[in-house]
Formats: C-alpha cells, sequence, structure tokens
C-alpha cells in the first residue's frame, strides 16, 4: 500500500478542511471495509486519508418530525439494532442484514456503504469505471456474469450500495456537506450513471462530505427487501428488489419499485410502480410487476440469468411488503 | 511520518508509533508480537485475523492500527482467564472444533460475540453468525456443535 498522511479529525469543520479539490487526492475513512480493499489494490493512491470516526455530530440515529435521521457513520449493526428500523423499516433492514459478514457490519458505515465503489473486476483492476482498454468495453467483450441488465451504457458495472435501493424506494434524502455549507439530495439523484471515466457514480464531490441521512416517516407505507443470492455467506446479492408500498385500505395508493445489482445506479422500475397503483396486491399482481420490471432489460452475453432473479426480487418484496413482512 | 498510539491489548496498556498505513493484524503480530490472530487472505474475506475491538468482532486485516488508538482489543490471547481456559475454548477442544488450527482464533472469537448477543441460538443462527469466517478444512458441523456445546454450558 501507497504511504499516506493520515489525519483523525473531532469536528465536521476540520474535516471539511482537510479536503481536496479533485478525485485522487484525499479519502475519507469511515468503517474502512471498502477503502482499505481499494488502496491495498492501488484503485485508490490517496496522499491523505481523513477518519471521520471521531467526529461525535456523524454519529447516531434519531427520529425527528421529518423522518429518521441516520448519521453516516452509523455501523450497519447500530443500524441494524434500532428497534426503529426494525419494526417501520423492514426492507432497511434486510437490506443492512444482507451485507455479509457479522464483522463487516461491525465496521461498516451507511454512509460508507452508499460511497462504496463498485465491484466489477475490471473497475478493480484498475480499468476505470466504464472498463474500456482501446476504446473498447471489456465488459462487453468479456466476463460480464454479474455486470447490468439495465442502463445501456457505457458503464456496465453494477451499484454495489446493500442500503441504496431501500433508501430510494423510501423516497430518503442525503445531506452533504463541504468548507461552504451543505445541500441536500435525494438519494435517487446521489447515484448517476458516469460517461466517462472522469466522472463519479456519486454525485458527491471531492469536497464533500456525506454527513446524514434522511429517511421519511413509515406512517401509512409498507415496505420490504428481497434478496436473490447464490450463497448466503460473503458475497453481495445477485439481484435484490426493494420496496414501498403507499396504502389505502388493502389498496395501493402508490409504489416505489427499485432494483438493486441490476444497473450502475439503483434502477426505478417506472414500469411496474404504474401497473400498482390502484391495485390490491395479490400473487398475479405481483407477478405482472415483476415482469413489467424487467420489461426493458438488456442483458449482456452472461448475465441473462439475472434478468428472471430481479423478477423474481421483485414479486417477492412485493408479497412480503403487502404481509406487513420484511 | 509516524502517529503515536495507544491501545490496550488483552487489558495491558501498549504505546507505539506506527505508520499510518500499518494493517493492525500487522501490528499486533510484528510489533505486539501476538500472533494467535492468523493472516489468511488479508482481503477481509477469511476472518482469519478476526479481533475484538471495544468488544466488536472485526477483521484484523481490514482496520489501520491507527483506527484503534485509544482502543481496547481483545486477541485469542486474552481469551483464557487466570489459566483457565474460556467455555467457548473448551468447547471446540471438547468438541473437536478444529482440524488444522488456522481459523481456530477467528472462529473462537466470532463465536463468542455470536453468543454474547444470542445465548442460545439455533443452529441456523450459529451459521449465520460465522458468516464470516471460514474453515479451509470444511470442519463446520463440529465447530457448529461445539458453539453449542458452548451455549449450554454457558446456560444458555
Amino acid at each position: 500500500m501507497q504511504a499516506f498522511e493520515y489525519a483523525s479529525p473531532t469536528t465536521l469543520k476540520e474535516a471539511l478542511s482537510l479536503l481536496g479539490e479533485r478525485w485522487g487526492e484525499v479519502d475519507v475513512l469511515a468503517g474502512g471495509t471498502d477503502l482499505l480493499s481499494l488502496m491495498k489494490d492501488y484503485v485508490h493512491t490517496p496522499k491523505r486519508v481523513v477518519n471521520i470516526k471521531g467526529i461525535a455530530e456523524l454519529g447516531g440515529i434519531r427520529r425527528t418530525p421529518a423522518g429518521l435521521r441516520i448519521g453516516a457513520t452509523v455501523t450497519l449493526d447500530e443500524l441494524l439494532a434500532s428497534p426503529v428500523v426494525r419494526t417501520e423499516y423492514p426492507s432497511l433492514w434486510t437490506a443492512a442484514d444482507g451485507v455479509r459478514s457479522p464483522q463487516i457490519r461491525n465496521m461498516g458505515t451507511v454512509g460508507g456503504d452508499l460511497c462504496q465503489r463498485p465491484r466489477c473486476w475490471y473497475f478493480r483492476l484498475g480499468y476505470g469505471l466504464l472498463a474500456q482498454k482501446d476504446g473498447t468495453s471489456l465488459v462487453v467483450n468479456g466476463e460480464n456474469k454479474y455486470h447490468a441488465i439495465f442502463g445501456g451504457g457505457p458503464a456496465y458495472f453494477v451499484s454495489a450500495s446493500s442500503l441504496g435501493p431501500a433508501l430510494v424506494a423510501l423516497g430518503a434524502k442525503v445531506r452533504l456537506a463541504s468548507a461552504s455549507g451543505a445541500r441536500e439530495l435525494s438519494v435517487e439523484e446521489f447515484f448517476v450513471i458516469p460517461k466517462s471515466d472522469a466522472e463519479r457514480e456519486i454525485a458527491l464531490r471531492p469536497n464533500e462530505i456525506l454527513t446524514e441521512i434522511l429517511v421519511p416517516p413509515a406512517t401509512g407505507v409498507r415496505n420490504a427487501t428481497y434478496e436473490v443470492r447464490h450463497k448466503e455467506a460473503l458475497d453481495w446479492p445477485l439481484a435484490t428488489a426493494s420496496v414501498t408500498l403507499r396504502m389505502k385500505g388493502a389498496t395501493v395508493e402508490s409504489a416505489r419499485v427499485v432494483m438493486g445489482h441490476v444497473a450502475p445506479i439503483p434502477w426505478v422500475a417506472r414500469e411496474a410502480e404504474r401497473l400498482l397503483a390502484g391495485k390490491t396486491i395479490t400473487e398475479e399482481v405481483a407477478e405482472q410487476a415483476g415482469k413489467a420490471a424487467v420489461a426493458g432489460a438488456r442483458p449482456l452475453s452472461q448475465n441473462g440469468y439475472k434478468v428472471r432473479l430481479a423478477q423474481v426480487a421483485v414479486k417477492r418484496a412485493l408479497l412480503a411488503a403487502a404481509r406487513g413482512k420484511a | 511520518m509516524t502517529h503515536a498510539i495507544t491501545v490496550t491489548i488483552n487489558g495491558k496498556p501498549y504505546a507505539h508509533q506506527v505508520e499510518p498505513r500499518l494493517l493492525l493484524i500487522h501490528y499486533l503480530r510484528d510489533v505486539v508480537g501476538l500472533t494467535g490472530p492468523h493472516i489468511g487472505c488479508e482481503t477481509s474475506i477469511c476472518g482469519a485475523c478476526t479481533v475484538m475491538v471495544d468488544g466488536k468482532a472485526v477483521k484484523a486485516c481490514t482496520m489501520f492500527a491507527v483506527q484503534a488508538d485509544g482502543r481496547q482489543i481483545l486477541t485469542i490471547e486474552g481469551l483464557a482467564t487466570d489459566g483457565r481456559y474460556d467455555p467457548v475454548q473448551e468447547a471446540f477442544w471438547n468438541e473437536h472444533a478444529l482440524q488444522c488450527g488456522f481459523c481456530t482464533p477467528g472462529m473462537i472469537l466470532a463465536a463468542k460475540q455470536l453468543l454474547e448477543r444470542n445465548p442460545n441460538p439455533t443452529e441456523e443462527e450459529i451459521r449465520h453468525g460465522l458468516e464470516g469466517n471460514l474453515c479451509r478444512c470444511t470442519g463446520y458441523q463440529h465447530i457448529v456443535n461445539a458453539v453449542r456445546a458452548a451455549a449450554a454450558r454457558m446456560g444458555g
């Protein structure tokens, strides 16, 4: 690993003053579960690392009139221990539990989950977000078993965030602070599909720190996440779906359906959302919504199987939400 | 540039100057001389390097020593008290829960956390709680048996 300068500030103001103007100069460290692997592989070679775990104001889960405020350095383990998250936001709870293993949940943070870099093996080997060599995509012509089935390129990695799809479906926002102030973005806007290797997959700027996540109150909504996995231990899921249903009695007033691990961003299934409005969730309706969700999928040479997995994930997440269970 | 850190390891205070890039596992093994935590994959997968930091099981290969500044660390060497094995250690011995023994220090600490949080786990809960630890000898059934035995012994 390349040597770096280390800082462990105790105030947000001090931390912000230590950030860089360009990506690559400074990395922010919270749990470190992703950053350390990036640095070991020389994908990230920061000159300075700023540890934000010592900043008290970035921790803690708090209920506010605007909903649940989750500090960026709250660990996934702390999130799982929150009774509010377990009972009112089962979709978020299930997604956090899907981060394997216990040791990673003890270290990994909510902010870090949203800011982690893609797992695409070409990216991790140093070929950049678009994974191109001599102007052609290594993904399209290479090993793409775990890559995107939505988005249409030129980026084909899948967003690695476990909490992203659940937070998008819940209508959550992130707060991003810089030395000159703070801004709020919806989690949906936070994830972006890069068009070049100079861009990032999230809207965070190099001089900003993600400080908190705001999840609207869960009153009147049902939510659930369903994950399809190759194995229970360690790995990321193959495809997931998170749904939030605003109910009027037994009828869906409006729905949010978001799939994970199928695109460079949490992928909103608008066709499925439209189909669900005004319906009662039955096995048949859930099946139709699953089909609608993947109707626009464009798989690559090796990942056609993910279309079916995403379809099933949507169906099962809807049925789980309708049952009132995650 | 090095940083001064102070840590309490197995109840004993230590103070060292360390480079920021020094991993906690290398600090424990090469600087402090505690070779109980093992280096298996060094990529946060195998769990052989598992230690407790402030009572939480973490992978010492995926943490910088500077992150441990001011914190309490427990390694496998600190688990026995007054020469008596911890019930989890004893159960691993009695139930033959190790073959080559490489994964054992990490496996025992992960099991210890699991039982602290859930004193009477089902087999499924044991397997879920030990997901972060790989046994290349694939002796998982005996490990599960040992965790059950430890739970019974501890009165869970």
